[in-house]
């Protein structure tokens, strides 16, 4: 365990203080450890992705940060403060998302903003985050006659009516439509824009891709990658993927060094019969590849090609894909 | 002015109190169990009990001589029946009691443990003595009271107010409190800003103001309708149903202060309250029940309700005098609340 942090001695926002700084966080439900040791800093202003399949332990995490779930070991510090001692003043400060709240369906939405806005001692007005969650049609209606989309921004509204510094949103689009989900993806930009700290969760990589400046990608409780969507990109080796299947080499299997013999293929991997390259560029390899499948006789009946995502970044490094499990 | 009602209405213990009321009045089912199931039960009881001309036994002798002593007395309806055919009859009720003349004189059949029967018995041989000739030695008269108060309408309605205000609390926290955690919503609660003890305090107001329509509703209807007295104070009254009614909301917040599930909630609620059904004395008098178990069916709090609300309404007693019963329901308030704090699971 880490020694302690000292807390900030003032409860004025800190200029220099991190808007999230986690340290050696540790966390066991019975056997399965969740949490393994963690350590994060995320900077004010900053939107930061926790990325990973589902039981890597992100909602854990983002648990932890927000006081729900005590540590076993290891330090959270919010906006220069922590929980033991702060915890009136961060829960002012703060604005939080859970997975699958379920508000009481047969209040009106303006009913549970103005609910939740009376928890706060500043904020904005129920009104405005109507406005703000595009709920202002809905203003009458009650929680049941919503759609997931408009429960999710409903949820999303009860975040912000406190004005909070600092924003936890748990797998904000899980079970939305596209469309639903590209409504919420401005509203987190509006939130960025207004240079609140937004720290959000997703198994999503696109998701990530699009909103989060930083991500970090967690597996087994452990962060396994951290950077910006781009440099977690580029360290696969390639900026595009290349996908094919071969047939005709009479169940002899393509020897894979054959492929990555071809300048510019930085890495290679076979999942379920498909080639996976991933490829520095495209238009002076992928002749190369052409060449090297004719010469040996084979035959091509599938190639695709595609940018590289941090779906690739999460395969690359554990060898799953993120939806297997 | 305005200014004080907005600072009101944006305090987080109105909005949680609104929502709670508010949640309260758009279950129609809610509705029904606390508002108009008491006064179904009330009318039904009054109807099945009501004032009749005291009951006339059905009754049956072997033989026609007999069947016509029985029924020169007002309190019987005699027929004829032979022997098998009486016994089927008593057998299923239909008769109380059956006189087979014998060749020493009279046997009478009938259930001892059955009051009815005990009664007919008195009767049927008081007619038979006479009919056959025999005169009392005192001379009796009857002078009949039929007071209110002493009817078993008057009994029943405090009986009832208790057990409503058990149900009521009890339900409306426990489903409550349980379906909020269920849905995940106790712990989106507790990860806002808002003080938990307002959260409780939420219950117990918006219940209390449940309360006055109930009592209003329910008691007013059981003064029109049936003339049952208020020989108490009715200060004192209301007082008892407040605190009857926050010690059963204490009850339900501690029966929901762990379970996860409506279906162990649901559970527990029925194994709180199925005793007190049955000891509490609703429908008759809980001194009924055998001595050894006594103490355990004083120390219920619907025992402890209903004797102090028959005690105000139907004998006029001050709160000083239904002392024991007040501080029993006092406990009730206190320990299961503090305990239920302790214990409350918020998430």
């Amino acid at each position: 365990m880490i020694q302690p942090l000292s807390e900030s001695p003032t409860t004025a926002p800190h200029a220099t203080a991190p808007a999230l700084l986690l340290r050696g966080l540790r966390k066991t439900f019975g056997d399965v450890v969740a949490v393994d040791g963690l350590d994060l800093e995320v900077a004010s202003g900053e939107c930061f992705g926790l990325l990973g399949p589902n039981g890597a332990g992100k909602t854990t995490t983002i648990e932890i940060c927000e006081g729900l779930t005590p540590p076993d070991a290891g330090t959270v510090q919010l906006l220069g403060l922590g929980w033991n001692h702060h915890a009136n003043e961060l829960r002012q400060r703060i604005g939080i998302q859970l997975q699958e709240t379920q508000f009481p369906e047969k209040l009106t939405v303006e009913e549970v903003l103005r609910l939740f806005r009376s928890f706060f001692r500043r904020g904005i007005a129920a009104d405005e985050a109507i406005r703000m969650a595009q709920l202002d049609e809905k203003r009458k209606a009650r929680v049941g006659t919503l759609s997931g989309g408009q429960k999710q921004r409903l949820a999303m509204a009860t975040a912000l009516v406190g004005d909070p510094e600092l924003l936890f949103l748990d797998e904000p689009t899980t079970g939305l439509d596209p469309q639903a989900r590209r409504h919420l993806w401005d509203l987190v930009d509006e939130l960025k824009k207004s240079g609140r700290t937004v720290i959000l969760t997703t198994h999503y990589m696109d998701e990530a891709e699009r909103l989060c400046d930083r991500v970090a990608i967690m597996d087994h409780g452990r962060i396994i990658a951290l950077g910006t969507p781009q440099q977690l990109i580029a360290s696969v080796g390639g900026d595009h993927i290349v996908e094919l299947a071969v047939s005709g080499d009479f169940g002899r299997p393509l020897d894979p060094r054959l492929l990555t013999a071809i300048p510019g293929v930085q890495s290679h991997r076979v999942d379920a019969g498909i080639h996976q390259l991933s490829v520095t560029s495209l238009h002076t390899t992928v002749p190369q590849i052409f060449a090297a499948i004719d010469a040996l006789g084979l035959e091509l009946t599938e190639f695709r090609t595609h940018s590289a995502t941090l779906e690739d970044v999460f395969v690359a490094l554990t060898g799953r894909n993120l939806r297997d499990e | 002015m305005s200014r004080l009602a907005e600072t009101i209405q944006a305090s987080s213990l109105f909005q949680l109190t609104a929502a709670r009321f508010r949640l309260f009045m758009r279950e129609p089912e809610a509705i029904f169990w606390v508002f108009i199931f008491p006064i179904i039960l009330a009318v039904g009881l009054g109807i099945a009990f009501r004032n009749r001309p005291a009951d006339v036994l059905p009754v049956a002798a072997t033989t026609p001589q007999l069947t016509q002593a029985l029924a020169a007395d007002k309190g019987l309806r005699a027929d004829t029946m032979d022997e098998a055919a009486g016994t089927h009859a008593l057998a299923t009720g239909a008769i109380q009691l059956l006189a087979i003349q014998s060749p020493q004189g009279v046997d009478y059949k009938y259930d001892d443990t059955n009051p009815d029967a005990r009664i007919a018995r008195l009767l049927a041989d008081r007619a038979v003595q006479a009919a056959a000739g025999r005169r009392d030695p005192v001379s009796a008269q009857n002078r009949l009271i039929h007071e209110t108060g002493a009817r078993y309408i008057d009994f029943v309605i405090p009986g009832l107010l208790g057990m409503n205000l058990m149900g009521s609390a009890i339900w409306s926290l426990g489903f409550a409190i349980v379906e909020a955690r269920q849905k995940k919503l106790l712990k989106r609660m507790v990860a806002s800003p808002m003080p938990r003890w307002q959260y409780l305090a939420s219950y117990l107001l918006s219940r209390l103001i449940m309360l006055v329509v109930e009592l209003v509703v329910f008691l007013g209807f059981a003064r029109i309708a049936f003339g049952v007295p208020f020989r108490g104070s009715l200060v004192e009254l209301a007082l008892l149903c407040l605190i009857t009614s926050l010690a059963f909301s204490a009850l339900g917040l501690l029966i929901a202060s762990r379970a996860k599930t409506m279906e162990a909630a649901s559970g527990l609620m029925n194994l709180a309250m199925l005793p007190m059904w049955i000891l509490s004395g609703v429908f008759f008098s809980a001194s009924r029940f055998p001595n050894i178990i006594q103490p355990i069916v004083r120390a219920l709090p619907l025992t402890a309700a209903i004797d102090a609300l028959r005690g105000n309404m139907l004998q006029g007693m001050t709160l000083p005098q239904l002392g024991v019963p007040v501080m029993t329901l006092l406990a009730w308030l206190v320990i299961p609340f503090f305990v239920a704090l302790r214990i409350f699971r918020w998430r």
